[in-house]
């Protein structure tokens, strides 16, 4: 065996705290390495070369980088190696920066600690075997979970480029967030009209199937061959028959149901259709508020439809759906009120959320549009916005900006003036931060053209006294409190991840961080792709983003789709779990213990009962090799053997 | 009813170069425990401050003015001797900097150095220390007429008394505990050692 | 069910000018079937003064107590003064979470303190641990007239990581279990607003002036008295009511008692028993028509009889309101 090793200087990231040639020099004592150097970057083309050229000359036949983290460049090394006509498995990685240049400054120490780690590497790459990776085919379908404007994007872009979509919506209708909103900042253009388009684009396009009302319940397979279950809720009205007409809701006796749409700002019937541009525009039963579920008894809606749609014996159900890619666009969430007892926790009706707001201001929401406050539906002329209610609040666990909320707020100011001319707003805010091209100049203009009045400083305390609402905060330009008697509040509640978002990121096998956003595959390079290959993220279930950006990751995530489904094959990854036939003894903890379903039992001719593993499923994730009492299932390129001989490494040493 | 702190409050430039006491800082978060570069100045402190009309500094500056170690400045401002320590700011700090807990620290250094700006709440505070230190107990009569006599303000409360007196709810002589002598003690201890340390 | 005992702190002011505020406790808590024991020769916790000397210094004036207590093995101290609570707490928090602080405080006492003392307050003992439940069942008086703003003070229930109890924005306790006396409560904003504390003395304009908010706002609120659980809060809204009209151009005339005044008064016990006569705002007028609970209830009933006798007149009435409207 002729063992080659490269020592990678990385500018002075790795050569500043480690003595690179000495690691070099030391390698060339050990047995079985013919050949080592050290090299500025072997990276680039040229340090390339350099492993090919050695290859070549020295005849070597398994290679070890000694440089950055695997994450980076195996992948690049592993074609390297395999130009030069090597197996691409035959190359072992040691990390001497993430693990030691960057962490340690003692360089003597780090030094030591490099040379084990290469002996490491070394001692691997010496009982490496060649692996061979097979190919599979891809099921071109794609699904999107969400139908809110970035699963929308995403959705349309895939079905125009002649992709078969499935858009799995969890309310009753698609449209999420920006369905609710008035108008959109910093045009001031009215959101519906700019969203309807869309959404009657999905509906009518062959190529997108919608499940509406539906949930995820459960995701198996990989990339290319995805199962998805998902769960049709029981509507109680059969959709093929309903027209939307609206009759049963205009004749349910219960009109105190809870409104998701307009959030509990009126509230609705409990047979509903959400909005009058909903899609589907279909109606549904809220059994939580309904008579005839509550009591028994009522049918007012069975008699009172046209066409029989009502079915109260309705059951949710479940329909698998195969797809080949995943993009997930669930949105995000809201602070709910009662997490600010200062501000009344929810217990005054005229201090609402931003949200709630929208819906006040909107046309088609309860007022008609017309600004009136919740306790007394009068006119309110003093309004209080009050920025990062819950958001940069450490003591509220959310230490991160919400992101688009100081541009809301001076686009519900300025509105605000339009639809009262006579009213005065003011808005407390920490910082304005209006990054996006035109966002400053609107916030500008909200306070040079609208009048409205802008106070730095944090708003402590909302109380009532009268009608009024008085808001007592800081302006801290003035160095001291001010109080401001108001007769609506608007509170900027903070953006969280979306309800259960903790619970979606498990069936997807993805990652998310402590806040329930999900982590995309690297901040800056790959921020819609996740670490599951398939699996693709956009809009704000990766983090607080508003309209431009979500629509330019839902139109991301389905190029991406694109091009992974740009190849009829893919090729699987030869680093998997393998059972030992022979040594198993058909326990199946194995089985029962892998978190892919990638492990089945198959009878051997003999009739003997024995673990097989999936390859395409399996995700070489170890735990089965951990599991199995008698060491029969091994995951190739990670066997016990190869690891033992990197302990011995470093303990033999 | 509106204060003075507009008077006050005019500063010349300050020479950050030359002006910010870094000692001071460390030695504010060393005895406070708390770290200073929390604040991110939201105002949310002096926004509930029940007592900021009374400040010459609204407690916010006070962080402020603490972050660029503005030393004498602080210790001299009236902000530090008025706070009452109710605890909003600590309740409904964001950054979760127990903002009493650091005015308490200031009031702990001003005294230390001297350099009391509100006379009559240092004397106050006293007048009952003494009580606490004779007796073991507050003897409240007692309290009030140290109070009177030192800070020259003879009559202060001197309309209640008639209220207390008839209600009863006074009582002429202090109980002496019997381990006064312990109480004492404490506060020789104390005394002992902040000499030692200097 | 097992009688329960506490270590009883009273604290200074219980034995002067809150004098009312230790006897209304004393036979709540007899009532209740609740043991108080003193600890002896307990002394002051420190108060605010000793916070502005130094950290050790004040935790040690308040440990001395704690350590008494501890030999006690009671286990729970219960003080009805929130200042002394306050200061009991933080010196027991100090010195549990920090091994130096503990020591450095132990250095100023004869006996150390090592940490196994609860402190809580007097209020929290009686909501959550005698419970709603039992404090209805002992109610033998109705008090009709009461409207009754509950006024926690600032450090009640604040900071909420040292107080651990209660809402510190809302708190409720106190509204609770007068509630449970059946007497009516009002909600208002100002439950934790600071009154001015003891700057009563060296600042009086500037606790006339928070008092006066106070007192604006449970009037507001259409209370007719006040129920406090601190000595502090009880000078500055009574004793001081007088100055505060006075420098505010005011003319409150609302009497302040002690929640547990009001207990006392659900359970029967005189007002001369309860000390009633050292508010200084007489709550005479309110309380004089107290009754008891079996002649209230059996007027109620006759009552809700009258008025289901003429329904029909009723909704007649009714009728004639919607269509007006």
């Amino acid at each position: 065996m002729r063992v080659g090793v490269f020592i990678c200087h990385c500018g002075n990231n790795i050569a500043g705290t480690v003595d690179v040639a000495r690691v070099a020099a030391e390698m060339r004592k050990l047995p079985g390495v013919v050949y080592a150097t050290n090299y500025m970057y072997t990276c680039s083309e040229p340090g390339q070369e350099e492993i090919k050229q050695a290859i070549k000359k020295e005849n070597l036949d398994r290679i070890v980088v000694a440089a950055c983290s695997p994450r980076m460049h195996e992948n690049t090394f592993r074609k390297t190696i395999e130009k030069a006509g090597l197996n691409r498995y035959f190359l072992e990685m040691a990390n001497i920066r993430e693990h030691i240049s960057w962490i340690g400054e003692d360089k003597e120490l780090n030094t030591a600690k490099a040379i084990d780690a290469v002996k490491m590497a070394v001692a691997k790459v010496m009982k490496n075997k060649p692996l061979y990776s097979s190919s599979f085919k891809v099921n071109k379908r794609v699904m999107v979970i969400g139908g809110g404007v970035a699963g929308m994007q995403a959705a349309l872009d895939c079905a125009d480029g002649g992709l078969d979509v499935v858009l799995v919506e969890k309310s009753p209708s698609i449209g999420g967030m920006m369905a609710r909103l008035d108008k959109t900042f910093p045009t001031i253009d009215c959101s519906i009209c700019i969203l309807g388009p869309k959404m009657v684009d999905v509906a009518q396009h062959e190529k997108i199937k919608l499940h509406a009302y539906s949930e995820i319940d459960e995701i198996k397979g990989y990339v290319g061959n995805y199962q998805v279950k998902v769960r049709k809720k029981a509507t109680y009205v059969d959709w093929t028959k309903c027209t939307g007409c609206g009759a049963c809701m205009e004749k349910c006796p219960t009109r105190n149901a809870y409104d998701n749409f307009n959030f509990g700002v009126a509230p609705t019937r409990a047979i509903n259709i959400p909005f009058p541009q909903a899609i589907p525009k279909k109606a549904k039963i809220d059994p939580a508020f309904c008579r005839q579920f509550t009591k028994g008894k009522c049918g007012v809606c069975a008699k009172i439809c046209p066409t029989g749609a009502i079915n109260y014996e309705m059951q949710d159900e479940i329909v698998t759906e195969d797809v080949g890619a995943i993009i997930v666009a669930t949105g995000y969430g809201l602070f709910d009120l009662d997490k600010f007892p200062e501000y009344g926790a929810g217990r005054y009706p005229d201090v609402i959320t931003g949200i709630q707001y929208e819906r006040i201001l909107n046309a088609s929401g309860p007022t008609s549009g017309h600004i009136l406050r919740p306790s007394d539906q009068t006119e309110p002329k003093t309004i209080v916005f009050v920025s990062c209610a819950g958001s940069r609040d450490k003591s509220l666990g959310v230490p991160y900006c919400s992101n688009f909320c100081c541009m809301y707020i001076a686009k519900q100011a300025i509105l605000t003036k339009d639809h009262v001319p006579d009213s005065q707003s003011y808005v407390f805010y920490m910082d304005i931060r209006s990054p996006g091209k035109g966002y400053d100049e609107f916030t500008r203009r909200a306070q040079e053209d609208y009048g409205v009045k802008y106070i730095r400083g944090r708003v402590s305390r909302i109380y009532p006294k009268g009608k009024k609402m008085v808001v007592r905060g800081a302006d801290t330009l003035l160095g001291t409190q001010v109080e401001v008697e108001a007769d609506l509040v608007v509170l900027a509640t903070a953006v969280v991840s979306a309800p259960g978002a903790a619970g979606m990121a498990e069936k997807l096998h993805i990652s998310y961080d402590t806040f329930g956003f999900y982590v995309e595959s690297h901040p800056k390079l790959r921020p819609v792709e996740t670490n599951t290959s398939g699996v693709f993220l956009a809009g704000a279930c990766q983090g607080p983003k508003d309209i431009p950006a979500s629509v330019g990751q839902g139109s991301a995530a389905a190029s991406k789709v694109q091009a992974l489904f740009s190849k009829d094959m893919l090729e699987s990854d030869p680093a998997i779990a393998q059972v030992n036939t022979n040594a198993c003894v058909g326990c199946l903890k194995c089985v029962r213990t892998c978190p892919f379903q990638a492990i089945k039992e198959e009878e051997l001719r003999n009739g003997k009962k024995v673990a097989k593993v999936i390859e395409t499923v399996c995700a070489g994730c170890g735990v089965c090799t951990s599991t199995c009492p008698c060491g029969a299932i091994q995951l190739q390129h990670f066997t016990d053997n190869q690891l033992l001989a990197e302990v011995n490494a470093i303990c033999q040493g | 009813m509106y204060k003075v702190y507009f008077q006050t409050y005019e500063m010349d430039t300050i020479n950050l170069s030359e002006k910010t006491n870094w000692e001071f800082i460390e030695q504010v978060q060393k005895e406070s425990g708390e770290n200073l570069s929390l604040c991110y100045q939201c105002g949310n402190c002096t926004a509930g401050c029940p007592y900021t009309n009374y400040f010459d500094y609204p407690v916010s500056m006070v962080m402020r003015l603490l972050q660029t170690g503005q030393k004498d400045t602080i210790l001299n401002s009236k902000a530090i001797w008025l706070c009452a320590t109710c605890e909003t700011c600590t309740t409904r700090c964001p950054c979760e900097i127990d903002v009493a807990h650091v005015m308490d620290t200031l009031r702990i250094i001003a005294r230390r150095e001297n350099k009391v700006s509100e006379k009559d709440i240092k004397m106050f505070y006293d007048a009952f220390l003494d009580s606490v230190k004779r007796f073991g107990r507050i003897y409240e009569v007692g309290t009030l007429l140290t109070y009177n006599i030192r800070s020259g303000h003879f009559m202060a409360d001197a309309d209640l008394g008639p209220k207390v007196l008839t209600k009863g709810k006074i009582r002429f002589f202090p109980t002496k505990i019997k381990g006064s002598d312990k109480v004492a003690q404490i506060f020789e201890r104390f005394r002992t050692k902040a000499k030692k340390h200097g | 069910m097992a009688e329960k005992e506490y270590a009883y702190f009273s604290g200074c002011s219980l034995e002067g000018t809150a004098k009312e505020y230790d006897t209304s406790f004393r036979l709540v808590m007899k009532t209740l079937g609740v043991t108080l024991t003193e600890p002896e020769d307990w002394s002051c916790c420190g108060s605010t003064p000793a916070h502005t000397v130094d950290h050790v210094f004040a935790a040690a004036l308040a440990a001395r107590n704690l350590a008494i207590v501890e030999k006690m093995n009671i286990g729970t101290l219960t003080t009805p003064c929130p200042s002394c609570l306050m200061a009991f707490k933080k010196a027991h928090l100090g010195m549990t979470e920090d091994e130096a602080f503990k020591d450095q405080v132990n250095e100023l006492l004869d006996e150390p303190y090592e940490g196994g003392v609860i402190s809580k307050s007097s209020l929290q003992i009686i909501y959550e641990d005698v419970g709603l439940e039992k404090i209805a069942e002992k109610v033998t008086h109705a008090l009709p007239d009461l409207k009754v703003a509950a006024y926690y003070g600032c450090i009640m229930n604040r900071p909420p990581d040292v107080a651990q109890f209660d809402d510190p924005e809302n708190p409720v306790a106190m509204d609770r279990v007068i509630s449970a006396l059946g007497v009516e409560v009002r909600d208002y904003a100002f439950k934790t607003e600071c009154c001015g504390a003891a700057f009563g003395v060296p600042k009086r304009a500037m606790v006339n002036e928070l008092t006066y908010k106070v007192l604006s706002m449970a009037v507001d609120a259409g209370a007719n008295c006040i129920a406090v659980a601190c000595p502090l809060c009880q000078q500055n809204l009574d004793l001081r009511q007088e100055q505060v009209n006075r420098a505010m151009g005011a003319s409150f005339n609302i009497p302040v008692l002690y929640f547990t005044q009001i207990m006392g008064l659900a359970y029967g016990y005189s007002p001369k028993e309860l000390d009633m006569d050292k508010l200084v705002v007489s709550a005479g007028p309110l309380i004089k028509t107290r009754i008891p609970i079996a002649e209230y209830r059996a007027m109620k009933e006759a009552e809700a009889a009258a008025a289901k006798k003429t329904p029909k007149a009723r909704e007649a009435k009714e009728a004639a309101k919607t269509e007006e409207s």
